[in-house]
C-alpha cells in the first residue's frame, strides 16, 4: 500500500466544539458571550453536564461498603473514573490517583502529610516567584508548623523561571520543590521537565502544579517524572468539587493520612487504626462520587478532541491576541515568556482593569480582573492588577477580535 | 451603554483623572490604610481632626475609577463636618448604593455623592464605591489595622 492513504490530520472543527457547550450559546446583557475566562474555570460539554445527571438519577449509592447492586454500580463507575484520570496523566496505575476536591486540596494534602513525616526546623521547600496562592499558603502554613524556610525562586521580567536560579537555591536542607507548570497569572510554560531532573539530582522531590496545564498540554507524568501532580476538574471542562493529585506509589505509601474518617481505614479499634490501602488511605469521608465519575468522561472527551490538537488551536489564539491586543495604543501585556499558555494579562494606560472588566462584561466578554490569587507575582511587576484573557478550546480568532473591539469602547469612554 | 454611562458618568470620570485632595498629608491626626484584595486596590487615608470636626481630609493610593472618584468626592463632601454629620452622610451613601436596583435613587441630600446612584445596577462595584468610607471609617475610630471591603 502506498503512503499517500494515509489518514489526513483532522481538520480542528472549532465550530462543532463548541455546539457541544450549551453555555455558549447564551447572551449576556444582550449580547453573544464571549468567555475568555478559562483560567478562571472552563466552561462544560453537554456529555459532562449529562453523565453528572445520569448518576443521579440512574445510579446514586454510597460506594466502597455497599452489598446491594445499586452501591456496586457507582463504586465501579467511580473507580472507574479514577482509571480514565489515571490513563489521562500517565500514572503507572489507579491507585497513584488520590481525588481531592481541586487542586488547592491536592497541595495541601502533600504539604500537610509530607511536613508532617519529613519536615524539620532549618529545613526549606522551594517555590518559585510565579506561583498561585495555593501553591505558596499551604507550604506557609507547613513552615509555621515546622519552622523550616520557603525560599522562592525569583522570576525575571519576562514571567520566566530561569533554570539556574532554581539549581542554585537548591541546598542540603531542600526538602521539596513545588512548581507551577503553567502560571495562571501571566500564561508562562515553565520547564518543568527540566526541573524536576536538577532537582533530582539532588535528591530532591518535586510536586508540580499542573491546574493550569492538564486543559491546554499533554501530560505524561511519567516522562516529567515528577514525585506529585495537582489538577483540578472545573479547569479541564469537568465539574468543581473534584481534583487529583497524582503521587508517586512510593511517596504516597510513605506518607502518613490527610485526613481521618471513613474509607480510609482498613480497621479501627480504640487502641489502633490500620489504614487502607492506596489511594484510598487519603480518601476520607463520602467522597464526590459524581464529581469522579464525571471528571473521568471529561478527561477522555478532551482526550478525544486531542490534547496536541487543543495546544495548537490555542496557540494560533494566543498569537493572534498577542499580536491584536499589542496593537492597542497603552496596552502592556505583562508575561512575555517564550514558552506560553494562551493566557493574555495586560494593563491599560490610565484605565484600572475592574473598569475594563465591567465595560467588556457590558458587551458580554467575560475576562478576570485583578490579582489572579497571585499577588507576589503583581508585586513583582509593580503593578497592582492586571485584566486577563484566557483561551480555551472553543475560542476562536473572531472572539479575540471582539475582545479588541471592547477594549477600543473602554479606550473611548477612558479617553 | 446607558448603564454604563449611568456608572460611568462625566463627574466620576472627571475626579478619577483629576482627584480632588490627593495629597500626603503632614499633620494628620489619623492615618488608615484600606485594601481590596479582590481587585487590588489600595488606599492611604488622612485625616486631621479638629475637636469634633474633620479639618482636613487627603488621600492616596491605586484603585479603579469607581474606588479613586468615591475617594475624591467622599474627601470633599466630609471635609469641615463633623464626625456626626459625616457618620450619617455614609449612612445615606450606603443606602444609595445598596438599594433595590429596580427603585430609581434620588440621592436627595447627598449633593455630588448622588452621582454613585448607578452603582446599584453593578453589584460587584458596591465594594469600590465604598472602599474610601471603609478606611474613613477605620481612620475615625482610630483602629491600627488595614480596613478591608471583604
Amino acid at each position: 500500500m502506498s503512503t499517500a492513504t494515509k489518514t489526513p490530520a483532522r481538520v480542528y472543527d472549532v465550530e462543532s466544539l463548541r455546539a457541544q457547550f450549551p453555555i455558549l450559546s447564551r447572551t449576556v446583557h444582550g449580547k453573544p458571550l464571549v468567555y475568555l475566562d478559562n483560567a478562571n474555570t472552563t466552561q462544560k460539554p453537554r456529555v459532562v453536564i449529562d453523565r453528572d445527571r445520569k448518576y443521579y438519577e440512574e445510579e446514586n449509592a454510597n460506594i466502597h461498603r455497599g452489598t446491594h447492586w445499586l452501591s456496586e454500580k457507582a463504586t465501579e463507575a467511580y473507580e472507574g473514573g479514577r482509571a480514565k484520570v489515571a490513563r489521562f496523566l500517565g500514572a503507572a496505575s489507579p491507585k497513584e490517583i488520590v481525588f481531592t476536591r481541586g487542586t488547592t486540596e491536592a497541595i495541601n494534602l502533600v504539604a500537610s502529610s509530607f511536613s508532617q513525616a519529613f519536615l524539620e526546623a532549618g529545613d526549606e521547600i522551594l517555590i518559585t516567584g510565579l506561583e498561585h496562592h495555593s501553591n505558596i499558603v499551604p507550604w506557609q502554613l507547613a513552615c509555621e508548623r515546622t519552622g523550616a524556610k520557603l525560599v522562592v525562586v525569583p522570576i525575571t521580567d519576562d514571567g520566566e523561571v530561569p533554570a539556574d536560579e532554581f539549581e542554585k537555591r537548591l541546598t542540603p536542607r531542600t526538602k521539596l520543590a513545588a512548581v507551577s507548570h503553567v502560571s495562571n497569572a501571566l500564561g508562562t510554560i515553565n520547564p518543568v521537565k527540566e526541573l524536576i531532573a536538577i532537582a533530582h539530582a539532588v535528591n530532591v522531590p518535586v510536586l508540580v502544579d499542573g491546574a493550569q496545564a492538564a486543559p491546554h498540554l499533554p501530560i505524561d507524568v511519567k516522562d516529567l517524572g515528577c514525585d506529585f501532580y495537582a489538577v483540578s476538574a472545573h479547569k479541564m471542562y469537568g465539574p468543581t468539587g473534584i481534583g487529583a493529585l497524582y503521587g508517586k506509589a512510593e511517596w504516597l505509601e510513605k506518607l502518613p493520612p490527610y485526613q481521618g474518617g471513613g474509607d480510609m481505614i482498613a480497621s479501627v479499634t480504640f487502641e489502633k487504626t490500620t489504614y487502607n490501602e492506596l489511594p484510598w488511605k487519603f480518601e476520607a469521608g463520602t467522597a464526590n462520587i459524581a464529581g469522579g465519575i464525571v471528571f473521568g468522561v471529561a478527561v477522555d472527551w478532551l482526550t478525544g478532541v486531542g490534547l496536541a490538537a487543543i495546544a495548537a488551536h490555542e496557540h494560533d489564539l494566543l498569537v493572534h491576541a498577542t499580536r491584536t491586543l499589542s496593537a492597542i495604543p497603552g496596552l502592556t501585556i505583562v508575561g512575555r515568556a517564550k514558552e506560553k499558555a494562551a493566557v493574555v494579562s495586560f494593563t491599560l494606560d490610565n484605565v484600572h482593569p475592574h473598569d475594563i472588566g465591567t465595560i467588556l462584561d457590558r458587551e458580554g466578554i467575560a475576562i478576570r480582573t485583578g490579582q489572579h490569587c497571585a499577588q507576589p507575582v503583581m508585586d513583582r511587576f509593580g503593578i497592582p492588577a492586571t485584566a486577563r484573557a484566557s483561551f480555551g478550546l472553543y475560542n476562536t480568532r473572531e472572539e479575540v477580535d471582539a475582545l479588541a473591539a471592547g477594549l477600543s469602547k473602554v479606550s473611548e469612554m477612558f479617553g | 451603554m446607558t448603564e454604563l454611562r449611568d456608572l460611568y458618568q462625566e463627574v466620576i470620570l472627571d475626579h478619577n483623572k483629576s482627584p480632588h485632595n490627593y495629597r500626603e498629608m503632614a499633620d494628620a491626626s489619623r492615618i488608615a490604610l484600606g485594601h481590596n484584595p479582590l481587585c487590588g486596590d489600595k488606599m492611604k487615608l488622612y485625616v486631621r481632626i479638629d475637636g469634633d470636626r474633620i479639618a482636613d481630609v487627603a488621600f492616596q493610593g491605586s484603585g479603579c475609577a469607581i474606588s479613586k472618584a468615591s475617594a475624591s468626592i467622599m474627601t470633599d463632601a466630609i471635609k469641615g463636618k463633623t464626625l456626626t454629620e459625616a457618620e450619617t452622610l455614609y449612612g445615606q451613601f450606603h443606602e444609595l448604593l445598596t438599594g433595590p436596583p429596580d427603585v430609581k435613587a434620588d440621592g436627595a441630600g447627598l449633593g455630588k455623592l448622588a452621582v454613585f446612584s448607578g452603582v446599584r445596577e453593578f453589584p460587584a462595584r458596591v465594594k469600590c464605591a465604598t472602599l474610601a468610607w471603609h478606611t474613613l471609617e477605620t481612620a475615625l475610630k482610630g483602629q491600627q489595622e488595614v480596613a478591608k471591603t471583604e
